[in-house]
């Protein structure tokens, strides 16, 4: 599935472009680097992909450089209360006088923390357990399933709600439920993928050469299931930015006084301020919708290239 | 078939077992006292004392779990800490609050996404077919929150067409069938927006496999009417992935529903669960936690059988 519309003729002509890639790397095919560049060169050919890389890039810097963008402090009571839009605060102000474009560059850092490290975390969990549960078969890989099995019959958003409020709210728990909850699916991505190919004859080989069990499953088996994880760990940071924005926006997740971008739409349940005070719920909305839709558009972009054709 | 079933059930006992060990251990590790609720300023200490004894919070862990356990399996939830009321009185009215919701939802996202989504294979990398690309990306992109605030802003606030809330308008004017649906409608679009989207995407990817099918080449070349090749050649054998993709999203739906639940102000179990939340109302969470998780296991079952019903080559 591609963004962009696609017609014959100009897939024809990408074909051919990449027949020649690859012929002309032939001599040295093997190499990975020659790999990387078609898969890179894919990419980059998808539209909205780029711009999707673009934006998630643009945040990244806003969220680094918070301090030096922001006009104020964002937690602090800088004008007047519920202040309209005005060139001393271009989005206006919230209830107690905090300047809502501060907050805005300031919440950016939130939403990507637990996007990225939640992702990260589960990652490592997910892959470490899945290529063992793929790989060793047996009891290993009943427990593991089992396990999985019953992480996956918790409805996930009413787990992570419960857990979240009753330990503390703040931004750690919620990367770290985030994180500790959310690798089942890769896990079980990872086992089938090391059970295709254990299969595989060079894998078979490395098995009867006597290699040890850490240096095939990470020399031999890791290398070739790197590529779905990528995929997932991609879409799996627009879905924890999600789940993060609705636990702060339900209060349970990142609280007042810190700015997240979840958090600054909980106010606008008062009908009031949803009416009255535009300016304090849309752009918040907008970021998130913008942020997400950014990191699906790469994650889609990614799976075309890696899948060799934008279907 | 029938042994099939049997099986599957009783697979549910030990999964809901430890669903239920894992609810009570993290509500109960969590830090605040439910006592708290009940101790007033000018209350000795051995009165709290006497208070967590009658709310069973002085014993230890295993204990308490397995008491919990025996009156469960009995049909007694205990007393809500919060309303005083038994649980299994608060949660009938909740839970078809719910019900009503998330079946409308599903109701209408089979409508409208399996004709786009059959429609968008079958004009692949149209206009149209882009635009339902689009139309997906928007639909999980856009956090439900702000749809549905978005939505109540233009079609309840400026546009004064809807309810902003609740399941019916207060008073004698409410309760009638067009006040209900009335009150109906912006939920359910915020509910079924994610899952449209997804059904759309499955079917059309489903589709479009099955038109490289033999049997579909055969039956366009006999010269079978397109919309008959389409429907009964086509779509029925794509309805066994999409049966998985809509049971695997069950849960995402329960969720789903806590926060558009809390945005329409609709009694269902996701309010009732922020209250038990916000009250630290332990027995309400516990049977909120089982029911949901039930629910799930029942959904797996049904999508299971429905598996078998719909491709006769799956035997169990």
């Amino acid at each position: 599935m591609s963004v962009n519309s696609q017609n014959f003729k100009r897939a024809d002509a990408k074909d051919i472009e990449e027949m020649e890639i690859i012929s002309q790397n032939q001599g040295i095919s093997q190499n990975d680097e020659s790999y990387l560049k078609i898969t890179f060169k894919r990419f980059v050919r998808n539209k909205m992909a780029v711009i999707g890389a673009i934006v998630f890039i643009v945040l990244i810097i806003v969220a680094l450089a918070a301090p030096l963008l922001a006009p104020y402090n964002p937690d602090l009571t800088v004008g007047t209360f519920t202040a309209k839009p005005s060139s001393q605060f271009i989005l206006g102000t919230d209830e107690v006088g905090r300047d809502v474009l501060s907050r805005l560059i300031y919440g950016s850092r939130i939403s990507l923390f637990v996007g990225i490290f939640s992702v990260l975390m589960y990652t490592i969990i997910g892959t470490s357990l899945g290529l063992l549960s793929g790989f060793l078969g047996g009891i290993v890989d009943t427990v593991v399933m089992r396990i999985t099995e019953v992480f996956m019959s918790f409805p996930y958003m009413m787990v992570v709600i419960v857990v979240v409020s009753l330990i503390e709210p703040n931004i750690g728990t919620v990367t770290l439920v985030i994180g500790l909850l959310g690798w089942p699916p890769l896990c079980r991505l990872v086992r089938g993928e090391v059970m295709k190919l254990k299969k595989a004859d060079y894998i078979q080989a490395a098995i009867s050469s006597g290699y040890s069990t850490p240096k095939i499953l990470f020399k031999h088996i890791f290398p070739n299931v790197f590529s779905p994880i990528l995929v997932t760990m991609t879409f799996g940071i627009a879905t924890s930015i999600l789940t993060e924005a609705s636990l702060s926006f339900l209060g349970v997740g990142v609280t007042a006084p810190t700015a997240s971008w979840g958090n600054m739409l909980t106010n606008a349940q008062s009908l009031t301020v949803l009416q009255t005070q535009i300016w304090r719920w849309l752009p918040p909305g907008i970021m998130i919708l913008v942020t997400v839709l950014a990191v699906n558009f790469m994650g889609n972009g990614l799976r075309s290239a890696i899948d060799g054709e934008a279907k | 078939m029938g042994k099939y079933i049997l099986k599957r059930i009783l697979i549910m006992i030990p999964v809901l077992l430890m669903v239920s060990f894992f609810s009570f251990l993290i509500i109960n590790m969590a830090p605040g006292d439910p006592a708290d609720l009940y101790v007033s300023p000018d209350m000795t200490q051995a009165q709290i004392e006497l208070t967590r004894q009658k709310l069973g919070l002085n014993q230890p862990l295993l204990v308490r779990y397995g008491l919990w356990l025996w009156n469960t399996v009995q049909g007694d939830l205990g007393f809500s800490f919060q309303s005083r009321i038994p649980v299994t009185q608060v949660l009938p009215s909740k839970i078809s609050a719910t019900v009503q919701l998330m079946l409308v939802t599903l109701v209408f996202s089979y409508l409208i996404g399996i004709p786009l989504g059959v429609l968008s294979a079958k004009y692949k990398n149209s206009w149209f077919d882009n635009l339902m690309t689009g139309f997906n990306f928007l639909g999980v992109s856009i956090p439900n929150f702000f749809l549905g605030l978005g939505l109540i802003y233009i079609f309840s606030l400026k546009l004064k067409l809807l309810p902003t809330g609740g399941m019916v308008t207060l008073g004698p004017s409410g309760g009638s069938l067009g006040d209900r649906i009335n009150h109906l409608i912006l939920p359910v679009i915020v509910l079924s927006t994610f899952y449209i989207s997804n059904m759309i995407r499955y079917v059309r990817s489903s589709m479009i496999d099955i038109f490289q099918e033999n049997y579909m080449r055969t039956a366009v070349a006999k010269g079978l009417p397109q919309r008959k090749v389409l429907l009964k050649h086509g779509l029925r054998n794509s309805l066994v992935p999409i049966i998985t993709i809509i049971s695997s999203d069950i849960p995402k739906l329960l969720g789903g529903a806590v926060v558009t639940e809390q945005i329409f102000n609709w009694p269902g179990i996701g309010q009732l669960m922020m209250l038990a939340i916000n009250s630290r109302d332990y027995p309400m969470l516990m049977a909120i936690n089982l029911l949901a998780a039930v629910a799930v296991l029942i959904f797996n079952l049904i999508a299971d059988i429905m598996y078998a019903v719909v491709d006769p080559r799956i035997r169990y």
